[in-house]
């Protein structure tokens, strides 16, 4: 994109953006720690991916490739937005295809092709405390961390388990990172919960509005909070088949034909699904 | 650059915000900046202490960019401001320099320099002005002049130096006097929750801050929920100031002397209040903000001790009052409800369809 | 006693509001543990006491005698100002519980001590159902066996007699008689050896109260779990207790056999405390 000079290269002024980079060291260093930074303000709205877009700005390169989804799409108003302004600030090149990109900035999805370890996801952050439902404060959410004192949220998870049947959340399924910190592996589809589990890409979390870092490095172990006699469960995709390129067991969006009433399933990520027609390898007929 | 297709999102944003202009541009007549900045200046005022940044101009003209909403405007600044490198801090600013133009206590009903009413609503009846409706410029003109004029001649007849504004602040009679809460002057340097997220437990610079830059009906909610009845007794207002103070810097090449980069305009209230538990003395609650706003630094004052005080009223809870009350965060968080939210949903439908299904299949066997 | 070696021992505990000053520091009976120079509250003033197996030790005193914060303390909800109190089964009673991490302190609590307050709120969380909040003690105790909680949560609940269809209805729906039932048997969930009792049937219905102290003596019976009763009520700490220690300003003015102080109370306090049950 043409990159817009009146503006540092990445918006923030090169001070913000070392200190959010010490504060993106710190997470590495202790996987799942939500590591308090001094987020800035940004044209964009908080609650609106401020935090991954921070964090974007202050990692990326001139020579770096981006790719920005919301929902697995590029295409969604607000993935076009937040490619606009880091594309405008920074000039860099920008793709739909995962595995040309050197940083993804997404919002509740990870895509469906394996990253590699060359390559980083920022996700979006809307509510960084797994403890929030346990206690509103963070004083006290803190020092329960502190103490590795998870009581509260399995209570949570019991308490769902009783009502319902299962102990599992829609998304945002807490996660126990590298045996010692749960943490919210952002508003991500159970679906994605399998790939933070020692993967080959960096993972980093960002929430500007809480102003709060964490990440998960290369090879950490991460599982998803479960009771042992109640497996975890993704979502059920079984029996769907995209209906633009025919894929199945990916993650998936749902329609309804306006005319028939008749249900519809289409790639949640949209680049991959773009690639395999482009490639034309398992195409189906629209 | 890599070609990027053109998309439908990109099409939908496109076309929103040269709807958006079409908005702004509405009517047959211009919108000067100028306008903005000296008519609407308690509206200026609210945007640049909402923001965190004085630039009077600046907050003009982003209230001309988003149509009037302070929301908006206080956003525009915010986002402006992170842009800036910041290469020095100003010396700390002490109200009782302030050139003040206006001053009142509730507590006493005279006090040293006299109760200056200043500019106030206070005691203006609201009644819809008609003839404001076809004011004439010209004839304002006139008696701005007059007025001036008048007002110079006043100052020529006053005695040299006899008054550069500075006054005593009221409460300083009852400080001397030992009968306010004995305070620890601390010297230490502030916390910015600008450029650190805000510690917990706070200390009182951040806290003061936080409430300085709040959202004004935010806090003003608060405060009155607080006096109402959740809170603390009624208040007493010590004093309440409104006036300039000079901002200086430290002159870099200077061993003590400082720069003079120009004035503030705030408005500033310390209120009386119930002691600590065992305390002895009266209490003070302190608020200061940008521009002409009696209100929010009243509120201000009240919530700032409610903090100190730690009562089981919600206004005593330090996270709910300061966490919650940032114009951005709070519109910010609002308003990405309305981001799609589909792939959660998904996931949502899931887990009730799975919880139907087992339900289902319970009953049949 | 069964055994004299106690399982819980507590010497000479202090819990002070404020800092003291050389008045009441050298003044140890204070009106209502209060200072009248500095206004500093001595809640709980040099307290000693030991707690045997099985065995159950009533605590008496009006309002702000200060029994409810030594129990308080005990249970860490408070912290000692000075003071010490070790656990039998806890490294063998050589450490000094107060002086242990908030992991330690939980572990404590979770596994060794039960508490059952006299307002529901503290012992309860009232959004979520009564079956989360037995099950809680026996999360924060390890258990990560969804089916296997359920099945000690319905055991225990039955055991205070709670039908099981309330089992996945929130506790703000109950009785008071209902909800200290269940909060014993949160208490009890993992069989600690201790069991606070905090004016637990204050405010109930003559007949609601008698239940739940006839609950609980059976429970001490069954389990064999030693327990501090607190009561500003003289006549259920002579039904319920083994030995009764009384309490006046913050400060243990006598302690005995319960009918040794029923039939003959030294102190001032306690001889009007014991008349006016007559």
């Amino acid at each position: 994109m043409e990159r817009n000079l009146n503006y540092n290269f990445a918006f923030l002024d090169e001070g913000s953006k070392r200190e959010i980079r010490r504060s993106i060291l710190h997470a590495i260093a202790i996987p799942g720690y939500q590591v308090p930074f001094g987020s800035r303000e940004l044209p964009i709205g908080r609650g609106w991916g401020t935090g991954g877009i921070q964090i974007t700005m202050s990692v990326i390169g001139p020579d770096d490739t981006l790719k920005v989804i919301d929902q697995g799409s590029d295409d969604s108003v607000n993935a076009v937005s937040i490619r606009k302004l880091i594309g405008t600030t920074t000039g860099v090149k920008t793709t739909t295809d995962s595995a040309e990109a050197d940083i993804i900035q997404s919002r509740h999805r990870i895509p469906e092709e394996p990253l590699r370890a060359d390559q980083v996801l920022v996700l979006q952050v809307p509510q960084p405390e797994p403890l929030r439902s346990v206690d509103p404060h963070e004083e006290v959410t803190r020092r329960l961390h502190g103490d590795g004192e998870y009581t509260g949220i399995w209570v949570n998870l019991f308490e769902r388990y009783l009502q319902t049947g299962s102990a599992l959340r829609g998304a945002d399924h807490p996660v126990l990172t590298d045996g010692r910190y749960v943490m919210n592996p952002s508003p991500i589809p159970r679906y994605d919960n399998p790939k933070l589990d020692h993967a080959e890409c960096l993972y980093l979390f960002g929430a500007g509005r809480e102003k709060k870092i964490y990440a998960v490095p290369p090879y950490t172990k991460v599982e998803s909070l479960t009771f042992d006699d109640q497996p975890f469960r993704r979502e059920d995709m079984s029996g769907r088949k995209c209906r633009l390129c025919g894929a199945e067991n990916v993650y998936f969006d749902e329609f309804f034909d306006a005319a028939t009433g008749e249900r519809m399933f289409q790639c949640s990520d949209s680049g991959f699904c773009k690639k395999r027609r482009e490639k034309g390898g398992n195409c189906h007929e629209e | 650059m890599a070609y990027v297709a053109v998309t439908g999102g990109q099409e939908a944003i496109a076309a929103s915000i040269e709807l958006l202009k079409e908005y702004r541009s509405e009517g047959e007549l211009a919108l000067e900046i100028s306008v903005i900045r000296d008519r609407m200046s308690l509206l200026v005022d609210r945007i640049m202490s909402e923001a965190g940044l004085y630039a009077p101009d600046y907050a003009a003209l982003a209230l001309k960019q988003c149509e009037g909403s302070p929301e908006e405007a206080v956003f525009l600044l915010r986002a402006y401001r992170s842009t800036l490198p910041r290469n020095y801090t100003s010396r700390t600013v002490f109200g009782s320099d302030m050139h003040v133009r206006r001053r009142i206590s509730a507590a006493f009903k005279d006090v040293p320099g006299g109760q200056i009413l200043g500019p106030t609503y206070d005691y203006v009846h609201r009644l819809l002005d008609f003839d404001l409706k076809e004011e004439d410029e010209a004839e304002l003109e006139a008696w701005r002049e007059q007025v001036k004029q008048e007002r110079r001649e006043e100052l020529d007849n006053t005695p040299d130096g006899a008054s550069d504004g500075r006054i005593p602040r009221v409460l300083d009679m009852l400080r001397q006097e030992g009968l306010l809460e004995q305070v620890e002057q601390d010297t230490s340097e502030p916390c910015d929750v600008t450029m650190e997220k805000l510690p917990l437990p706070p200390p009182r610079s951040a806290v003061l801050q936080t409430l300085s830059r709040a959202d004004t009906g935010y806090i003003s909610g608060l405060a009155y929920g607080d006096i109402r009845g959740f809170g603390m007794a009624h208040p007493t207002v010590g004093e309440l100031r409104y006036g300039s103070l000079e901002i200086e810097v430290d002159y870099p090449l200077g061993e003590g002397e400082s720069w003079y980069v120009g004035e503030v305009c705030v408005t500033e209230v310390e209120s009386l209040v119930s002691a600590k538990p065992g305390g002895d003395g009266i209490g003070i609650g302190y608020g200061c903000v940008f521009g002409r706003n009696d209100t929010k630094a009243i509120s201000m004052s009240i919530l700032d001790r409610a903090l100190v005080l730690d009562t089981d009223s919600p206004t005593s809870d330090a996270e709910f009052v300061l966490l919650h009350g940032d114009c951005l965060e709070m519109n910010g968080f609002l308003s990405h409800l309305k981001l799609p939210h589909y792939v959660t949903f998904q996931s949502k439908l899931d887990s009730i369809r799975n919880k139907k299904r087992s339900a289902e299949h319970g009953t049949k066997s | 006693m069964k055994n004299r070696t106690p399982v819980l021992e507590g010497s000479h505990i202090t819990v002070r509001f404020g800092d003291g000053c050389p008045y009441c520091r050298e003044h140890t009976e204070l009106e209502k543990g209060r200072c009248p120079v500095c206004r500093t509250i001595w809640a709980v003033r040099d307290v000693s006491f030991r707690l045997y197996e099985g065995e159950i030790l009533g605590i008496v005193g009006e309002s702000g005698s200060g029994k409810s914060t030594l129990l308080k303390t005990l249970y860490f909800d408070q912290p000692a100002t000075s003071g010490d109190c070790r656990i039998a089964r806890y490294h063998d009673g050589q450490k000094n519980i107060f002086d242990t991490s908030s992991q330690q302190k939980r572990y404590l609590r979770n596994h060794l001590m039960g508490m059952v307050y006299q307002n529901p709120i503290l012992g309860l969380r009232m959004k979520i159902s009564a079956g989360a909040n037995v099950a809680e003690k026996l999360i924060a105790a390890g258990n990560r066996n969804a089916g296997s909680m359920i099945g000690r949560t319905e055991e225990l609940l039955q055991h205070v007699e709670i039908s099981l269809d309330r089992l996945r209805d929130q506790p703000r729906y109950f009785s008071g008689g209902m909800q200290q039932r269940v909060q014993i048997s949160k208490a009890t969930a993992n069989n600690p050896p201790i069991l606070f009792l905090d004016e637990v049937t204050t405010g109930l219905d003559l007949s609601v109260q008698a239940k739940v102290l006839d609950l609980i003596r059976s429970i001490q019976k069954e389990l064999g779990i030693a327990m501090m009763i607190v009561s500003h009520d003289l006549s259920v700490i002579r039904m319920m207790s083994d030995r009764t220690m009384v309490m006046l300003g913050g400060r243990v003015v006598e302690e005995g056999l319960t009918d040794q102080i029923m039939e003959d109370p030294m102190h001032a306090y306690t001889q009007t405390l014991v008349n006016s049950l007559l």
